[in-house]
């Protein structure tokens, strides 16, 4: 009987785990799709043309297959979009979690998490039809639709990823630091800048590239109001085509096992290692520099 | 002594220049989303009305409606749940009540916030390359669900950890105490208790995959169809992608504005509206429990 119970357990058990590898065979699975279609590129173009290959006429005769235009629009959205977002969010986290009243803090946390529901598609059009002729107007410039706008897009769609990774962190200081500055006579104001964002600094680190990471993976936004153009740009007004939109744009144009298909894939690879290697690092510093007491500060 | 008080006077003046420098960041956030919602609702309440909710759209559409895509959309996001709800439940019940701490467990939660952090451009690739071209589904309903199956399944798995532990250990020592196996204690203690957290992720999921575009884009979705879906293997169109067909590819852009502002409309409506459902359910739990 009890031998029963114990394969019957042992079975529910076994039957958890391989549903529990699901994900991570997953994530192999969409690495191995993306370089057996992608690879196949890189007969025809070197990876060094491919990556810093400045012309991406994939349609003509003979095709130039570089996307350092689109990786240089990538980083390009992805930076600009960091200057708001980072100090953006990471000052409402610090709000939440250290300024507002109880009250308050109900009321504005889930305007962040809605904020960050919001479809990318949607905010894309919002882009489209109020901040492009917006910009156009006050700049007087030839398109709206350009790395300024897609960078404060992106900005809104990061924000909310880096404010709630954030707040995580601050609220896991320890009381104790907090109370022992607090008893010392520092005020609340010195107490957040001296002490709690001090042992919250590598939580905070990891929610920013997390909150990059998700912005140079957007689609939508990119591919609705970045204008466009696979040129290195030149200002801010300039459009840009990063990785992302490149690749949605072109996907249903490009004939099934072909140079430009393979060429997209390949695309694809680039972006996956970018936003893998962004996650590896933030998954580095948090677990590295973990604040885990009164020692390092 | 008068210098140290206004030193002190300084102090207080600093924290509250600095302290209110932060609430006006923090309403930054606010102010977006009542920008963004205020100004799709006030365009796009125009456009609904009975016909553009029951209608396929007309005349290469530039008129009717959006019933196809309502439909679409709807059987996107409940199909992609049905097939991430059961696998991310269960995989969350080993993360947090079989797995010892270990090298499995790092690996397992390593593939989790990987695909957590995936491009959703990545996810429409791979549904590409695998399921519509390797596995020959085509492009249809099916493929899309389970391209956003995939891609929603760290949620689930994350507020269903979430949910599992917030149920108190005193509730599964009770189960053993009387002499309950393991799996009789996950089954009949614990996941009912943690059902409502794991039905909040559920509808969480489905706002995700309701919202999502490009994963849909060369796995599932369609400029057009007059036709509802009749199976799973049928091409469809979705909310998101006729949003962004309408904005940026239609002949004419300008005519069907209204067009675009009631789809955006509608699309907004169901994803705050499940968000907002399962916030609103979420606070009432805590408070309960509490």
């Amino acid at each position: 009987m009890t031998l029963k119970i114990q394969i019957k357990e042992r079975r529910v058990n076994y039957f958890f785990f391989s549903v529990a590898t699901i994900s991570i065979a997953s994530l192999f699975m969409i690495m191995m799709f993306l370089f057996i279609e992608g690879l196949p590129i890189f007969t025809k173009v070197s990876v060094k043309d491919f990556v810093f290959g400045k012309l991406w006429y994939p349609t003509s005769e003979p095709p130039d297959f570089g996307i350092f235009p689109l990786i240089i629009g990538s980083l390009g959205v992805t930076i600009f979009s960091a200057l708001m977002s980072i100090p953006l969010g990471v000052m409402t986290a610090i709000y939440l979690a250290e300024i507002a009243r109880p009250g308050i803090r109900e009321v504005v946390k889930p305007l962040v998490e809605l904020l960050a529901s919001l479809p990318s598609v949607v905010i894309g059009f919002f882009g489209m039809v109020v901040v492009a002729p917006f910009l156009q107007e006050v700049f007087d410039i030839p398109t709206g639709l350009n790395l300024c706008n897609a960078s404060l897009m992106l900005a809104f769609m990061s924000v909310p990823t880096i404010c709630s990774i954030s707040e995580d962190a601050i609220f896991s200081v320890q009381k104790n630091l907090k109370e022992a500055s607090l008893a010392l006579g520092a005020t609340q104001w010195e107490t957040i800048i001296r002490v709690i964002l001090p042992a919250s600094i590598s939580g905070i680190a990891a929610a920013i590239i997390l909150g990059m990471s998700r912005a140079i993976g957007e689609t939508m936004v990119v591919l609705m109001v970045a204008g466009g153009a696979a040129m290195i740009p030149g200002s801010i007004f300039d459009p840009v085509r990063p990785l992302p939109a490149n690749i949605a744009a072109e996907m249903a144009e490009a004939p099934f096992g072909g140079d430009h298909y393979h060429a997209l894939f390949a695309t694809g690879i680039i972006l996956f290692l970018l936003t893998i290697s962004f996650n590896l690092i933030a998954d580095h510093i948090s677990h590295k520099y973990r604040q885990s007491g009164e020692a390092s500060l | 002594m008068k210098a140290k008080i206004q030193h002190k006077n300084l102090r207080k003046i600093i924290q509250q220049a600095m302290f209110f420098i932060f609430r006006m960041a923090a309403a930054i956030n606010g102010i977006c989303l009542l920008l963004i919602t205020t100004f799709i609702v006030s365009n796009g309440w125009h456009a609904i009305n009975w016909t553009f909710l029951t209608q396929p759209p007309m005349d290469s559409m530039t008129k009717g409606g959006i019933l196809p895509c309502i439909v679409g959309t709807f059987c996107l996001g409940l199909g992609a749940i049905a097939f991430s709800l059961p696998i991310g439940v269960s995989s969350a019940i080993y993360l947090n009540e079989y797995a010892a701490t270990g090298k499995v467990l790092r690996m397992i939660r390593f593939g989790i916030n990987n695909l957590a952090g995936i491009p959703s451009v990545v996810f429409g690739l791979f549904g590409l390359a695998f399921f519509v071209i390797w596995m020959k589904i085509g492009v249809s309903l099916l493929a899309g669900i389970l391209t956003l199956g995939i891609m929603t399944l760290p949620v689930i798995i994350g507020t269903t950890e979430e949910a599992l532990k917030a149920v108190p250990n005193s509730y599964r020592e009770a189960s053993f105490g009387l002499g309950a196996t393991k799996s009789q204690t996950i089954f009949r203690v614990v996941l009912p208790a943690a059902l409502p957290g794991i039905l909040t992720g559920g509808i969480l999921g489905i706002s995700r995959a309701a919202g999502e575009t490009a994963p849909i884009m060369f796995t599932a979705a369609v400029f057009f169809t007059p036709d509802l879906p009749s199976s799973i293997f049928d091409e469809i169109m979705a909310l998101p992608y006729h949003i962004y067909v309408l904005a940026t590819a239609g002949t004419e852009i300008e005519a069907t504005r209204h067009l675009q502002y009631g789809t955006a409309l509608v699309l907004i409506t169901l994803v705050l509206g499940m968000n907002l459902i399962s916030i609103i359910y979420r606070s009432w739990l805590r408070r309960k429990m509490i």
